[in-house]
């Protein structure tokens, strides 16, 4: 018996278990059990990382039962392994794991914790059914179970109406992606057949042209395929246009955000364009509106993030950017760049947002910025933990060498790989690559604006905040004036002057930074060799590679198809697949092994902006109090435009909300009950309200007379027919 | 063995329940508390029969053969026969039927205004829906069919709320005049083919029997009153307000069965025995059922009243039933019948949610509830469940009929498809509001600090529906290859016409 169904299922009995058992077991074993259960997930998961990755196992799928099975129409429950999934495993698995144990301190004073660790266990079933999916189908079970665990545990503080509406809004607008995606799904299986990856990609490679006559207009079935699909991927993954639900998200506890909305859930959508990476090749509109889409919104995201602040909004927005970075790379062929990104994102992502609870928990539940400052003596750790994370995402290393932090690696291949597609034909390429330099120095700049206006300077208190303080503290003002007045003189050594009134977390939260900060240092220039140049072939053919515009597969192309599977179709891939994709990117193909063919200027760009975004902040942030603020007030339409998020929430809110409402009054008192009740049933309805003044009369009293008889007409017809013997025919 | 009348004994065992609870009432004179609770066990043990009974059926019942069996035929004279059979399709809402009863049965055990009449017509009622889907001559379906009315007219006329007797003639008026229209096809139809039996009907039928031009007019008869029962947009509006007014149980069973019946008729007589008309008509059905989607679930978002949502909320999903019967196609059909069984445990359980807080607050006004979480929280979990089966999350029953009648419809009409997709949206929207304003938030109202959880009648009523919700969620294929032979009879009878039009 295969083992790997158990990191499935140990989640899933333990969120169960936890959920429905919390009363009789009681918080602390609720949470045991199910943080057990993920460290269980994990180990299996580095299991089989390692034994595919380096002792070369094989690729393989267990298969449960069938999940559906219709004409055709067939999804089973199953596990497949292969590197993708295996990479996708472990960082679900450890990001998850961290985040459970370093809920034990963040949660501790919560009354449901159990719910929140047996939500959190959901998630993660959710999330590893997606990754190790061996059809859209279960892929999409995964899809929308990561949804609804997001929705619950967003919405987790159900007091909270601004969390329920935030938890309802991204339910809703991933359901909006996820329309595109079940349309994809069933495109799929109208034009191959099959609904199963191995069988669809053969099926796409053996019949690049076909073409969806939909009546009004034909386009080529794999372009439709692959923006359907990828509308769903817009939505989970929260970019442009349907970006809006993830900053509300932040409505959640912060290790929610950390786990879903940085590290995991969100990067689905990503996974999803590479574990379709066949299929994205041979549609290259489709690929070019991936790539557009992801660079548009890397850029969009980070102009936003620079004029928030809330701590943790500025971080969601640097998720939405990075995620758009994952996606320019995927759609320019470079799907192993948008993997590693994906991969050293989730460590540096979590690790910042997880010290950005660190910081919030210290601060009492204070998430605005601006009544921050002066929290690095306090929270010294924190801090440098924080530090590192900030290095990694903005990606500080030495261009042409190989000493850098996570986010040096990955960033910059992307960035690369869009330069080196935009000079290989792909117009977008340029576009992409250049709002990525420009997000680059934006993604600096604000980076450095939160450490700087969070950790250093002097404290500024929060007036509201400090008010309420007072009130709900039950021991009267002079004593709380008292309290408060104590707090920096208890610490005279670590608090001097301007430092804020804040307390450095438990090991049981700052343990996990330390070791997510291990992998924000080292996941890059360890893991560099195998995302990006396929050392010991890493991928063995589980992404596309064969038009990587930095590292292309050594073989030709449509190689990579006829992996596990897809044997019997082998034959007639080659032949259909090979002119397609060789027209176009010839010339990618043609600069061979281990190709870093960019210009050392294109090497050295987002080394330039990373570092002036970072002396652009030094004296707006760091050496001035005032001038961050300043600047906001000149500039305050631009100001405005950018903390409003461009105004998207107002537009949706005036077109779908309010238009969604009207129609519904409008169907229901018009088009039910003036027209469809006025003109239809109206004479009815007059007649019956005449009726009921008649019947009314004679029926209260006699109601079991009615039945009697209706009972003795039942009853005749019964007997009769018993009474004929049965009157069975053979 | 083979002479055993099982179909007719489970068919009738709830009507001779129902005599012994008339009998009983009226040979112990006037009622009391005691005579009362000893009436509504009878109908539950009564019921639990029933349901073992057709658990017997099941086990003589041969899954993989094609075509009507256990059946029972007997003339009646005037070419007329009781004649009695199941396919699996039939079998399917049978089980569907008996698995709820003895639920309904318990959700009634508050009612207190004359229980004896209120379970006699219940139990009637239990007699007459088995009648429908195992009837095999028209004139017999016939007469079960319009029967269901009458007690479910009774049943909301008298035990239903304050607009009762307005609701209960709407739904009397509209189900009945679609049915006259079917009468007089029924009656066309037996001169015509010289039988009443369903089976020689359709070999009938489907040896080119009706004209082309005479299946339309029949079609649409048909049509008539099936709509009606779907209920169809735009004849959609008799279901809330029925809905309404109607005691808990009875809108579980309108809900989980009466609908069916517009279903099943589509797929015993408007697909096997008018093909032709089907497929002319198809363009019709899609364009309604899409409408029906889009136009119930925005009119669902804007109610004030949990069970008028839930109405409207069935209406949308009766246009999934629809569109993937007559897509034609086998994920359309399969689909189809699926989203009938698994509308009939979703909807049926969410009546039954909004009969829990009724029963204790006795309104369904959505405003007055709010933060039900803090003192029900196995009710709110419970809640949510069958909340997040109506908008069709994967691993619950709700989504794999929707996916198979889209995936299904997809290649007749991508278009269609697409519009119908547009409810996955939608829904998440109407159910996940009315859950937030019911469930969560912090208790305002005052009358609600005291509100308890479930009881243990309450668990013993949920239970099954959960435990059918997830299983038929994960592991669909029960039910779907159960239905697989009477789905392959249906195409098969319909692609000969479709082909060789």
């Amino acid at each position: 018996m295969a083992f790997e169904p158990l990191i499935l299922l140990a989640p899933l009995l333990a969120a169960t278990v936890a959920g429905l058992g919390q009363r009789f077991l009681g918080d602390r074993l609720a949470m045991a059990i199910t943080t057990g259960s993920v460290g269980l997930a994990l180990a299996l998961s580095v299991a089989t990382f390692v034994d595919y990755v380096w002792l070369g196992g094989e690729a393989r799928v267990i298969e449960l039962f069938k999940f559906i099975d219709v004409g055709g129409f067939t999804s089973t429950w199953s596990v497949r392994i292969d590197t993708l999934s295996a990479i996708m495993l472990v960082v679900v698995t450890s990001v998850s794991f961290l985040v459970h144990v370093y809920s034990w301190g963040y949660m501790a004073e919560d009354p449901h914790r159990a719910r929140f660790f047996a939500y959190l266990s959901f998630f993660t079933f959710a999330m590893l059914a997606l990754v190790t999916a061996n059809d859209f189908l279960q892929m999409f079970f995964g899809w929308e179970g990561v949804g609804v665990a997001s929705y619950l545990l967003i919405g987790f503080w159900y007091d909270k109406r601004s969390a329920n509406d935030a938890a309802i809004k991204a339910f809703v607008v991933n359901r909006v992606g996820d329309f595109g995606f079940a349309l994809g799904i069933m495109a799929c299986f109208f034009a191959y057949g099959s609904i199963r990856f191995d069988e669809v990609f053969a099926a796409a490679a053996a019949n690049p042209a076909l073409v969806f006559d939909f009546r009004i207009f034909s386009v080529p079935a794999i372009e439709a395929i692959a923006v359907l699909l990828f509308i769903g991927a817009m939505g989970k993954s929260a970019q442009f246009f349907l970006h809006v639900w993830l900053p509300d998200a932040m409505e959640g506890p912060t290790p929610v955000s950390a786990l879903i909305h940085a590290a995991t859930m969100v990067t689905a959508g990503v996974f999803m364009v590479c574990r379709c990476s066949s299929l994205y090749e041979l549609a290259p509109t489709a690929a070019a509106f991936v790539t557009i889409t992801g660079a548009v919104t890397a850029l969009f995201a980070a102009t936003v993030g620079l004029a928030q602040n809330d701590i943790k909004r500025v971080v969601a927005y640097s998720t939405c950017s990075q995620l758009g970075y994952m996606f320019f790379a995927a759609g320019v062929g470079a799907y192993g760049a948008a993997m590693f990104h994906l991969f050293t994102h989730a460590f540096f992502k979590a690790l910042l947002f997880l010290g950005a609870g660190s910081v919030i928990h210290g601060m009492h539940h204070e998430q605005d910025m601006r009544f921050m400052g002066g929290v690095r003596q306090p929270m010294m750790f924190t801090w440098a933990m924080m530090l590192i994370g900030t290095l990694a995402l903005t990606g500080v290393g030495i261009p042409g060498t190989q000493i850098g932090f996570a986010g040096f690696f990955s960033k910059d291949a992307i960035i690369e790989s869009a330069f080196a597609a935009g000079e290989g034909g792909r117009v977008f390429g340029q576009v992409a690559f250049w709002c990525g330099v420009t997000a680059a120095f934006l993604t600096s700049f604000y980076s450095w604006r939160l450490m700087f206006m969070a950790f250093e300077g002097k404290f500024r208190p929060n007036p509201a905040a400090h008010h309420e303080e007072h009130a709900h503290d039950g021991h009267g003002d002079a004593h709380a004036v008292d309290d408060h007045a104590d707090e920096p003189g208890a610490h005279p050594a670590k608090a001097p002057e301007g430092a804020a009134p804040a307390h450095e977390s438990p090991a049981v939260m700052t343990a996990p930074l330390a070791i997510l900060a291990a992998g924000a240092v080292f996941a890059g220039v360890f893991f560099a060799p195998y995302f990006l140049k396929d050392e010991n072939s890493f991928w063995r053919g589980a992404i596309e590679r064969s038009h990587d515009p930095l590292y292309p597969a050594a073989g030709a192309p449509g190689s990579a198809d006829s992996h596990d599977g897809a044997a019997a179709h082998g034959a007639s891939t080659e032949e259909g697949h090979a002119p397609a994709p060789a027209a176009g990117h010839g010339e990618a193909a043609a600069h061979g092994e281990d190709a870093h063919h960019v210009p050392t200027w294109v090497l050295w760009a987002p080394f330039v902006v990373t570092l002036a975004g970072f002396l652009l902040a030094l004296p707006i942030y760091l050496f001035s109090q005032t001038m961050g603020a300043a600047i906001a007030r000149t500039f305050a339409p631009l100001n405005a435009f950018l903390t409003r998020k461009w105004y998207f929430d107002e537009l949706y809110d005036a077109v779908f909300v309010r238009g969604a409402r009207a129609l519904g009054d409008l169907f229901w008192k018009g088009g039910d009950k003036k027209i469809i009740d006025g003109l239809g049933p109206d004479g009815f309805a007059w007649m019956s309200r005449f009726t009921a003044r008649q019947m009314r009369r004679s029926q209260t009293g006699y109601v079991y007379h009615y039945s009697f008889f209706m009972l003795v007409a039942v009853a005749a017809v019964g007997a009769f027919a018993i009474w004929q013997g049965g009157g069975v025919t053979p | 063995m083979n002479g055993f009348p099982i179909l007719t004994l489970m068919t009738f065992l709830p009507a001779a329940g129902a005599l012994f609870i008339l009998a009983a009432r009226w040979s112990s004179g006037p009622a009391h508390p005691g005579h009362d609770n000893g009436v509504k066990w009878i109908a539950l043990i009564t019921t639990l029969a029933t349901l073992g009974l057709n658990l017997l059926a099941l086990g003589r019942f041969d899954p993989a053969m094609t075509g009507f069996q256990l059946v029972e035929r007997v003339a009646w004279g005037a070419g007329v026969e009781y004649h009695m059979g199941v396919d699996q399709l039939a079998m399917a809402l049978i089980v569907l039927t008996n698995a709820l009863m003895p639920i309904c049965i318990l959700a009634s055990w508050s009612i207190e205004k004359q229980v004896s009449a209120y379970m006699t017509l219940f139990l009637v009622l239990q007699t007459l829906m088995q009648g429908v889907f195992a009837a095999m001559d028209i004139v017999l379906f016939y007469v079960f069919f319009e029967g269901v009315l009458i007690p479910m007219f009774i049943l909301i006329g008298v035990w239903g709320g304050k607009n009762r007797v307005y609701a209960s003639f709407k739904f009397f008026l509209y189900t009945l005049l679609g049915s006259v229209l079917m009468l007089v096809a029924l009656v066309a139809m037996a001169l015509i083919a010289r039988s009443t039996s369903i089976p020689d009907l359709t070999a009938f039928a489907q040896s080119g029997g009706f004209s082309e031009a005479l299946q339309i007019w029949l079609w649409l008869a048909f049509f008539a009153s099936f709509a009606v029962k779907m209920p169809m947009w735009p004849v959609h509006t008799w279901l809330p307000d029925a809905h309404v007014e109607a005691p808990t149980a009875a809108s579980v069973i309108l809900a989980a069965v009466l609908l069916k019946m517009g279903g099943y008729g589509f797929l015993r007589f408007s697909l096997p025995m008018f093909p032709d008309a089907s497929a002319y008509f198809t363009p019709l059905v899609f364009i309604l059922s899409v409408i029906a989607i889009v136009y119930a679930s925005l009119v669902a978002f804007r109610q004030t009243d949990i069970k008028k949502l839930i109405a409207y909320s069935s209406v949308a999903h009766m246009g999934f039933v629809t569109m993937g019967i007559f897509a034609g196609t086998e994920q359309g059909i399969q689909g189809a019948i699926f989203q009938m069984l698994s509308h009939g445990v979703i909807s049926g359980a969410l009546f039954l949610v909004v009969g829990v807080i009724y029963d204790r607050m006795h309104t369904r006004e959505i405003a007055f509830y709010g933060g039900l979480v803090h003192r029900m929280p196995v009710y709110a979990a419970i809640f949510l469940l069958f909340t997040m089966g109506n908008v069709g999350l994967p691993g619950t029953s709700g989504f794999v009929g929707e996916i198979l009648t889209m995936a299904g419809t997809f290649p007749v009409n991508a278009w269609v498809a697409a519009g119908a997709a547009t409810g996955v949206i939608l829904s998440a929207v109407y159910a996940l509001t009315l859950y937030r304003k019911v469930a969560f938030g912090k208790i305002e109202n005052p009358k609600l600090a005291s509100i308890a959880d479930l009881d243990a009648r309450e668990w013993v009523m949920f239970t099954p529906l959960v435990v059918a919700t997830l299983v038929l969620g994960v592991a669909p294929m029960i039910a779907l290859d159960f239905t697989r032979p009477a789905v392959a009879a249906i195409l098969a009878g319909y692609d000969v016409f479709a082909s060789s039009r």
